[in-house]
């Protein structure tokens, strides 16, 4: 189960020939997919890319009804390697995941792909997560392109363009028999838009006729000789027949403008940005009508060098806009350019910055400082309306990091290594890619290296010396499953580690939207679930294994010590369970809903701070983070220091009554139980005890009242 | 066609919200009223992680349908916001209103700020060990500064007092401020065709639309979220002995510090009694004869807050004390009970340690326990975390007797330690005041570092008692009270103490290692 349900999205899947189509744009692809008529779709989960294995997830029956194979894989080299199917056959396969960290864990199968050919077409479908708000590293797709003669399109942001550029990639592949990426920026995947759908397509050729049929042609295997015969193919065959396709087929687009001896050159991604620049600078209008001429590359490798010649012709100078580096596309036009000896200047990082995302003030800055050198005359004098100084602020909004959510059950276990160091001093933490990567940040400052996805006990593998404080390694459970079990649980087994291995059992693979991992306590539809980790574990060799409750800090804390001290040899690996709350609360919620509505008992807990005891030191915070755990002014007059209070989103997850007993902070806190339709007996007992109580309650006040 | 000037008819509209707030669905609601009323629209986000963490940008942008008929032509539309160019900036919590400025994307010429004013405190601001809060007022000032128009209304208030969600009011409030291309009556029945909640989200929605169209008039008093709220002023005691302690604080003290030592002396009434309350105002005596109205009062009015706070420690009687009044039985119903259910139980968490104990026992008993390891053993067996159900009848019995050990508090361990900490600390006021008078107001605010329970109590503790050492070396410097105002400073800057280590450091040269 996703984060969301897509029932509704599902529907989007059905329109026919001439309906439009109205949605997100990594839904659009789902459909243009599904047009294309193909035969199999496979992927890994991450933004933004996520929502088309979600909606795919939950098609199952248009799936089911064209015959098209969808699987969620264990990871992006799972993916990657089912597009093998394409290879002996003319099978249309679609792969996705999160670039470029997913390519990264890819390449290995991606190389070996690019290396045999393919028959039927072969579609990567490329989430990048580059720029503002991205959780990964900083790197382009376009050198993996490079380095293992991948094509790669960069449709312009536009549903349509996107949907083309689908339906292209299958018919570039097929003709170059060689894989396609196809790349989407985060915006572009969470557009909103529209396109005239067209009907979807059943596979011509489908898995069970392959079957009946195996083929098998000793060319494709890589080894020698072939190996060296593919790569002559790759580029005397393969190479020549892309840029043959994509100059007859016109992927790229040549926009005229008046100003012909200037001339922009831009990845289709970037199209709007770019006109919307030049419409600020009075040089486009809001239809991209421009004055300078454009020409768009919707295919950034390869690059057809006859086009760029004759784009460059005549002009005096060029501008490359590319996002990130190294600066592929600009260094390919000046040998382009070279080697037609033209003298047409070529500029490109210099105006833009060589790092970051080409943000609207990136872009109009970049090609405003291009045009002043080359035709100041173009440049209206703009009267910018002046900013307002941002420092003005600076010190005025606080930053606002992502956290964990109200209620997480990895709440608790940070909180409880927090305390631990308190013990026994401060211990190195390998951290992961995960929700439980956030402990990194406030207030938990937890983790010295995030190496990728599952590889949190591998980068700890050099830190072991018998003796000493051992090393902390977490690792998610959908990190676990993609390969941590034997990258990081069978190595440390192998090479007798000694350190300490968390894995963090939330039930889901949370931080990407929820989706079902092996060990999610689900009864999926076509899937098998329930899979122990403890037994994987135990499976590989680890002999001490402990399982625990995140939520019962007591418990987590007696076996982390117990992990950190223990003289059993070999590494020490601890399940931590604990339900992600968001999906917790997404499943439960309806649930107690329909009993309350039926009339039956509901209790509930709801967390508070008596604001009279607290004195605003806000360790809780401090060792919780948790978000309905917040702060409001101090009622006290003399105090000066915001008190704490529980918020009314607190979902009474008991978090805030175990740090304050298991780090003996204070006795402001308190639960109170909420009791819907309760029973007769419990409603005359608690009146009674009201009754009792008040009465002794009134007569101190009166004494009170007396001595005032 | 080529423009001038950026094309005057894409609409553009920028909404800052945080997740879980419902960005996405109030931006399905945006386009499909933008759609049903002919526009073209478009919208993008970087939503990022599904945490319902973090500040989300989402960005809109609407071209008439027509306008691009007539043109022959499809609008370019852009994916993000550039800064200077957006006509209309949704924030659903203040300090994102103040981020959205802090990129540009409010301007005097033409952008229309729909902000809530209420405030989601950062996980920075909240986890300070004092008072970290950032400046509301600031925001609200430069934002009446920056935009075109302000509308600002607490959103949140009016989603909770609906029980819907905040995007439904942030709609209705958008509708109300008349800033959208389009007529309310389509965002109206934006949230009709969603369907679930409707009768809240609507109610919602129109409290939202109604406040905004009220606002939108004038600019509507906003009130700061950072104001404290007073207690309510003393109450006019009919007791003889409180009559005669209040007339003394009138008749003894200047009239400016009259409200303060009111409090004081009520609460310290409320704490022990009327003796001790007139003790409190005896030891404020010696700190008057020092101040001057020449100098507002600052130190007394300084002292008599620290005095007061101090001399009402929080020990277990206090805390079980306020912990079993009827008063706070109603304040737990009201702040938890507000959502569905009845309140059936109170569970409070005490985890007494051997100090508290000890502390709590009269000191001829308690000295000797804490003294011994194997006393302090056996009390050992009493600490540690304990749930006590304050309104069940036992629990309440047990909260009580604890809260009756009061008769005995002031000859109690506790009581001599801090009596003793009270002592000194008025001393050095009184010999600090006359020869540096600002020192020795930065030394009354000192008291502010020891606060707590347990752990943090003794932190603080240790700090202040670094601070007194220190004070020696301070006066030898050239600026003896800001040095000590940067040592408090730096005593509430981090946990670990490792500002404080430092600026002890600097200040003091050669301190011995600590
Ligand atoms: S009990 Fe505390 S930690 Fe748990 S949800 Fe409530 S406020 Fe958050
Ligand atoms: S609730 Fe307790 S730990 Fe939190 S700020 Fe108040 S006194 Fe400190």
């Amino acid at each position: 189960m996703a984060e969301r349900s897509f029932a509704k999205e599902v529907e989007l899947l059905r329109l026919t020939a001439g309906e439009e189509f109205r949605g997100e744009g990594i839904l659009a692809v789902t459909k243009a997919l599904l047009q294309s008529g193909v035969a199999y779709v496979a992927g890994y989960q991450g933004a933004p890319v996520s929502h088309l294995m979600d909606v795919l997830a939950d098609a199952g029956e248009i799936l089911k009804e064209l015959g098209v194979h969808f699987e969620s894989s264990a990871s992006e080299a799972t993916a990657a390697a089912t597009l093998a199917a394409s290879i002996n056959y003319p099978l249309r396969g679609a792969v996705t995941w999160k670039s470029t960290v997913g390519t990264n864990v890819a390449s290995d199968a991606l190389g070996n792909l690019a290396s045999a050919g393919v028959k039927g077409g072969a579609l990567i479908i490329l989430g990048e997560d580059y720029g503002e708000g991205s959780s990964i590293m900083q790197e382009r797709t376009h050198a993996f392109a490079m380095k293992s003669q991948l094509w790669l399109l960069d449709p312009k942001p536009r549903l349509d363009s996107i949907v083309t550029a689908v339906q292209q990639s299958f018919e570039l592949s097929e003709a170059s028999n060689t894989p396609v990426m196809l790349m989407l920026r985060i915006r572009a995947c969470h557009l909103h838009g529209s396109f005239v759908a067209s009907d979807n397509r059943r596979p011509p050729f489908t898995a069970a006729d392959a079957l009946k049929a195996p083929q098998r042609d000793p060319s494709r295997i890589i080894l020698p000789p072939y190996t060296y015969e593919q790569e002559r193919e790759k580029t005397e065959q393969r190479w020549p027949a892309a840029v043959r396709f994509i100059r007859e087929n016109r992927l790229n687009e040549f926009i005229d403008g008046p100003e012909s001896d200037l001339g922009i050159v831009l990845q289709g991604g970037l199209y709007n940005g770019v006109v919307r620049a030049l419409e600020h600078l009075g040089l486009a209008d809001a239809f991209g009508a421009s004055r300078l001429p454009l020409y768009v590359l919707n295919a950034t490798y390869p690059l057809v060098e006859e086009e760029f010649v004759r784009f460059a012709t005549g002009k005096r100078a060029l501008l490359i806009v590319e996002e990130g580096q190294p600066e592929h596309i600009e260094q390919a036009a000046h040998q382009f350019l070279r080697r037609a000896d033209l003298q047409t200047r070529v500029l490109g990082k210099g105006p833009f910055p060589m790092a970051g995302e080409y943000t609207g003030a990136v872009l109009k800055e970049g090609i405003r400082a291009f045009v002043e050198e080359h035709s100041p005359r173009l440049l209206n004098p703009v009267t910018e309306q002046p900013l307002l100084p941002a420092s003005q602020l600076a010190s005025a909004v606080p930053e606002r990091p992502s956290g964990l959510c109200t209620g997480c059950p990895e709440r608790p276990l940070f909180s409880s290594l927090k305390l631990l160091q308190k013990e026994i001093g401060p211990v190195h933490v390998s951290a992961d890619i995960g929700c439980h990567s956030f402990a990194s940040l406030e207030p938990f400052h937890l983790g010295a290296s995030i190496l990728g996805y599952g590889l949190g006990s591998a980068a700890a593998s050099a830190l072991h010396s018998r003796g000493d404080r051992r090393p902390v390694s977490i690792m998610g459970d959908g990190g676990f499953w993609h390969n941590g079990l034997t990258s990081g649980i069978g190595n440390a087994v192998f090479n007798e580690h000694d350190g300490v291995t968390i894995i963090v059992d939330n039930g889901y693979a949370a931080a990407t939207g929820g989706q079902w991992v092996p060990s999610s306590e689900a009864d999926a539809p076509r899937r098998t679930a329930r899979l122990s980790i403890a037994d994987a574990v135990r499976g590989v060799g680890v002999r001490w294994v402990r399982s625990l409750n995140t939520y019962d800090m007591k418990g987590t804390l007696r076996i982390l010590r117990e992990a950190m001290s223990t003289r059993e040899k070999g590494p020490k690996v601890i399940v931590a369970q604990g339900e992600c709350q968001l999906n917790r609360q997404r499943r439960i919620r309806p649930l107690l809903d329909r009993l309350r509505k039926a009339g039956k008992r509901v209790a509930r807990k709801h967390y508070g701070v008596d604001a009279e005891t607290c004195t605003g030191d806000h360790s809780c915070i401090r060792l919780s983070g948790c978000p309905s755990l917040t702060v409001k002014p101090n009622p006290d007059p003399l105090r000066r220091a915001p008190v704490a209070a529980v918020d009314h989103d607190c979902v009474g997850c008991g978090v805030c009554g175990e740090v304050a007993h298991a780090a003996i902070l204070c006795p402001s806190f308190y639960h109170a139980e909420l009791v819907d339709n309760p029973g007769a007996i419990e409603q005359f007992m608690q009146g009674l005890r009201r009754a009792l109580i008040g009465f002794l309650q009134r007569r101190t006040q009166r004494k009170r009242a007396l001595a005032w | 066609m080529v423009a001038g000037e950026p094309s005057p008819r894409v609409f553009k509209l920028a909404i800052a919200a945080l997740g879980g707030q419902g960005g996405g669905v109030l931006t399905q609601w945006l386009l499909n009223a933008a759609e049903a009323s002919e526009f073209i629209a478009q919208a993008t986000s970087v939503p990022g992680v599904a945490q319902r963490t973090g500040a989300t940008l989402y960005y809109l942008e609407f071209f008439p349908r027509a306008a691009a008929e007539e043109a022959g032509g499809d609008p370019v539309l852009a994916l993000m916001p550039q800064p200077g160019d957006v006509d209309l900036v949704v924030a659903s919590e203040l300090m994102e209103a103040g981020r959205a400025m802090q990129r540009g994307l409010v301007t005097r010429d033409r952008t229309t700020l729909v902000a809530s004013t209420h405030r989601v405190f950062t996980i920075g601001e909240k986890s300070a060990l004092g008072d970290g809060l950032a400046d509301s007022d600031s925001v609200l000032q430069v934002a009446r500064a920056t935009a075109k128009r302000l509308v600002a209304l607490d959103m949140e208030a009016l989603a909770r007092e609906h029980r819907s969600v905040i995007s439904s009011v942030v709609l209705g409030a958008l509708a109300g401020a008349g800033a959208l291309p389009f007529a309310a009556e389509a965002c109206e029945q934006a949230i009709r065709a969603s369907g679930r909640a409707l009768e809240r989200n609507l109610a919602a929605y129109e409290a939202g639309r109604a406040r905004a169209e009220a606002a939108a008039g004038g600019d509507a008093p906003v009130a700061s979220p950072n104001s404290a709220s007073l207690y309510d002023p003393v109450p006019v005691p009919r007791n003889p002995k409180a009559k005669a302690l209040m007339e003394r604080v009138s008749k003894e003290f200047p009239g400016a510090c009259a409200d303060l030592l009111g409090i004081g002396v009520h609460r310290l009434v409320d704490y022990q009694n009327h003796r001790y309350a007139g003790l409190y105002l005896d030891r404020l005596r010696s700190i008057l004869e020092l101040d001057s109205a020449a100098r507002q009062y600052t130190l007394l009015l300084e002292t008599a807050r620290g005095l007061a706070l101090w001399m009402s420690y929080e020990d277990t009687a206090r805390v079980a004390d306020l912990k079993t009044r009827a008063a706070r039985f109603a304040r737990v119903q009201a702040e938890v009970g507000a959502g569905r259910g009845r309140l059936m139980r109170i569970v409070d968490y005490l985890s007494p340690r051997v100090e508290e104990i000890c502390g709590s026992l009269p000191a001829w008993l308690g000295a000797p326990l804490m003294r011994w390891g194997f006393t302090r053993r056996i009390v050992q067996a009493f600490t540690g975390g304990r749930k006590i159900s304050t309104d069940r009848f036992w629990g309440y019995l047990l909260m009580r007797a604890m809260a009756r050990t009061r008769v005995w508090r002031l000859s109690s361990l506790r009581h001599r330690e801090e009596n003793a900490r009270i002592r000194e600390w008025l001393a050095t006021l009184v010999e600090l005041a006359p020869q540096d008078y600002e020192l020795a107001v930065e030394m009354a605010a000192c008291q502010q570092l020891v606060k707590g329970y347990g752990e943090t109590f003794e932190r603080g503790l240790s700090r202040y008692r670094a601070i007194d050492e220190a004070l020696p070396t301070l006066r030898n410097g050239s600026n003896p009270a800001s040095a000590l105002r940067e040592l408090r400073d730096a005593a509430l800057a981090d946990e670990e103490g490792r500002k404080f280590e430092a600026t002890l450091d600097r200040l003091c040269e050669n301190r011995p290692a600590a």
